[in-house]
């Protein structure tokens, strides 16, 4: 079962793909991240170009996300107020990360930005996550109430000037934090290709100290947006999106994310949470064994 | 062969349809042929294997007593193109050096009866580029040769393990030295365009007979509109892709609330 992609001159397996699009879409709805870091890279590895891997994995992600954002709209989960903050933001980002896309490409430098850039995100807060979780783990083991930790945000959120009410989340804070943090995964989503959503959900829990029962459907909706965006500008601008690779890794994940969903309900969150970290500390991993191993190939070509 | 196919194959052979000799009258001629004259891709590509044949005529109708032999090569169109080499600095591997190609083939594929330097020489085989050896890469912006040949090296190395270069010495028959013919694989992964095959009859070390056909690979159907659409209405594309996308995420999500 082969398929020839049109805007990535090669033909892939249409299994593979679905099933790479379902086992990511699974991970985007129990944890409300897009799934994105995963697709990438398994992309890259199964031959297709970076850019238009990281191009139709951010399409992707807007579809995972609008099929996982229903469950969590319908429940209330939603904080359309932050969400709006960080789209902004977001938007802002895309537009920023494209040109900085072309600048670094033009360095021949994208993929070792890429893979630092993953590492350091990713192993900082996987660590983080990983020590939260087993430490509620440890409590809820000993029979011990978990600790009450308080809910607050950073110090460094608390500094910045403004302050805006969101109900919803429970915060009163300057949108600054999240308008910076949702520029930073705006960024990202252009050069990566992810969501964001494995980096906003640790942000909006450790760092501006939002609501647990709102970080998922919030971020979704942030990842909704921006990746539509960051498929607009990869359209014009690389056009790098394969609409039928997109839409493969689609049927799979769009069925992925409802399966995760419903699982995301029944696990107990403190788990659920240390399974996210031990998935984001093995991406983490691979990435440095990648930059520090010599590389399979040595000379890339890059097209002029 | 009568005097009148002779005449008919010389006809032939001024078709303007790419073929020519180099060699005067009364040198033997060439007659190629390709399977496919134009390679469609579409949904269900996955490569195609070309069957290159032909017949050598010679101007008395009778094969000379020594060994001639035939290379055919199909090359790709060219694409200026910037190799990067990766070396480790500071413990990370990152792309360091640079050499600019501005004329690699895209695709480059060559069989021959026998090994390429058994049969000509290095002077003759630069002139026809044969081999990959052989390809004038046009190089930019290099240091010194030690440099240039690594570079070309790697080139050559990572386009033989994408299957885009390929050199397969033996891969010609030639059958009571008049007919010839060869497999090539083209891969999935080919960039489009106008390839042309050539073949070259050698002999005594050199090439007495060329002749060449144009092979048109190319996007139809649903993949070209896709590939033409990206290309040159990004923004539509872009919505509609945008479109799609949600669209499949919203069905998905009612489809499981109905069960």
């Amino acid at each position: 079962m082969d398929l020839y992609l049109p805007v990535a001159n090669m033909s892939v397996n249409i299994i593979m793909i679905v099933a790479l699009g379902g086992m990511v879409g699974i991970l985007s709805g129990m944890f409300g991240v897009g799934g994105g870091f995963l697709t990438t890279p398994l992309l890259i590895f199964y031959g297709i170009p970076p850019t238009v891997a990281a191009a139709s994995a951010a399409t992707q992600v807007t579809g995972t996300s609008v099929s996982g954002i229903f469950a969590y709209w319908q429940r209330g989960g939603v904080d359309t107020r932050m969400g709006a903050v960080l789209v902004t933001g977001g938007v802002a980002g895309s537009l920023l990360g494209a040109m900085l896309f072309e600048w670094l490409q033009a360095l021949g430098q994208i993929d070792t930005v890429i893979n630092l850039m993953y590492l350091g995100l990713l192993g900082s807060i996987g660590w983080l996550m990983l020590r939260e979780s087993l430490e509620a783990l440890r409590a809820m083991g000993s029979g011990q109430s978990v600790p009450t930790r308080k809910r607050r945000h950073h110090p460094l959120v608390t500094a910045l000037p403004m302050r805006w009410r969101f109900y919803k989340s429970g915060l009163y804070m300057s949108p600054l934090a999240p308008l910076f943090l949702g520029i930073l995964t705006g960024i990202m989503t252009m050069l990566l290709g992810v969501g964001g959503g494995f980096i906003m959900v640790p942000a909006m829990l450790y760092i501006l100290g939002m609501d647990p029962k709102m970080v998922v459907g919030t971020s979704l909706f942030q990842i909704l947006f921006t990746t539509i965006a960051s498929t607009m500008v990869h359209s014009v601008t690389t056009h790098a999106v394969d609409i039928v690779l997109a839409s493969l890794l689609l049927v799979g994940g769009a069925i992925g994310a409802q399966i995760g969903a419903r699982l995301a309900m029944k696990v107990d969150p403190v788990r659920m949470r240390l399974g996210l970290a031990i998935v984001v500390i093995l991406v983490a991993l691979r990435m440095a064994i990648g930059l520090a191993w010599q590389p399979e190939e040595i000379f890339t070509i890059q097209w002029l | 062969m009568t005097p009148r196919a002779t005449g008919l194959l010389c006809a032939l052979m001024l078709l303007p349809a790419g073929s020519a000799s180099v060699a005067a009258s009364g040198d033997p001629v060439l007659v190629p042929d390709v399977s496919s004259r134009a390679i469609d891709i579409k949904y269900s590509f996955v490569g195609e294997e070309l069957l290159l044949f032909g017949a050598i005529i010679y101007p008395d109708g009778r094969a000379p007593d020594e060994r001639a032999d035939i290379v055919v090569v199909i090359r790709g169109p060219t694409r200026p193109i910037r190799l990067r080499e990766k070396q480790r600095v500071a413990g990370i591997w990152v792309n360091t050096q640079s050499v600019g190609f501005g004329s690699a083939p895209g695709y480059y594929a060559v069989a021959s009866s026998r090994p390429i330097d058994q049969m000509i020489d290095e002077r003759t085989a630069a002139i026809y580029e044969i081999g990959l050896r052989n390809l004038s890469l046009s190089p930019t912006e290099f240091e010194d040769s030690a440099q240039l040949r690594r570079f070309e090296n790697g080139l050559i190395d990572l386009k033989r393990r994408q299957t885009l270069f390929v050199e397969s010495a033996g891969g010609v028959e030639i059958n009571q030295g008049a007919l010839y013919r060869a497999r090539l694989m083209i891969p999935a992964q080919v960039p489009v365009g106008r390839y042309t095959a050539e073949t070259f009859l050698i002999s005594h070390g050199d090439v007495i007979a060329v002749a060449s056909r144009d092979i048109d690979i190319r996007k139809t159907g649903f993949d070209r509109f896709v590939a033409m659409a990206a290309e040159h209405y990004g923004l539509i594309y872009g919505l509609i892709a945008v479109t799609l996308s949600i669209c499949l995420g919203w069905f998905a999500g009612w489809l499981f609330r109905r069960f």
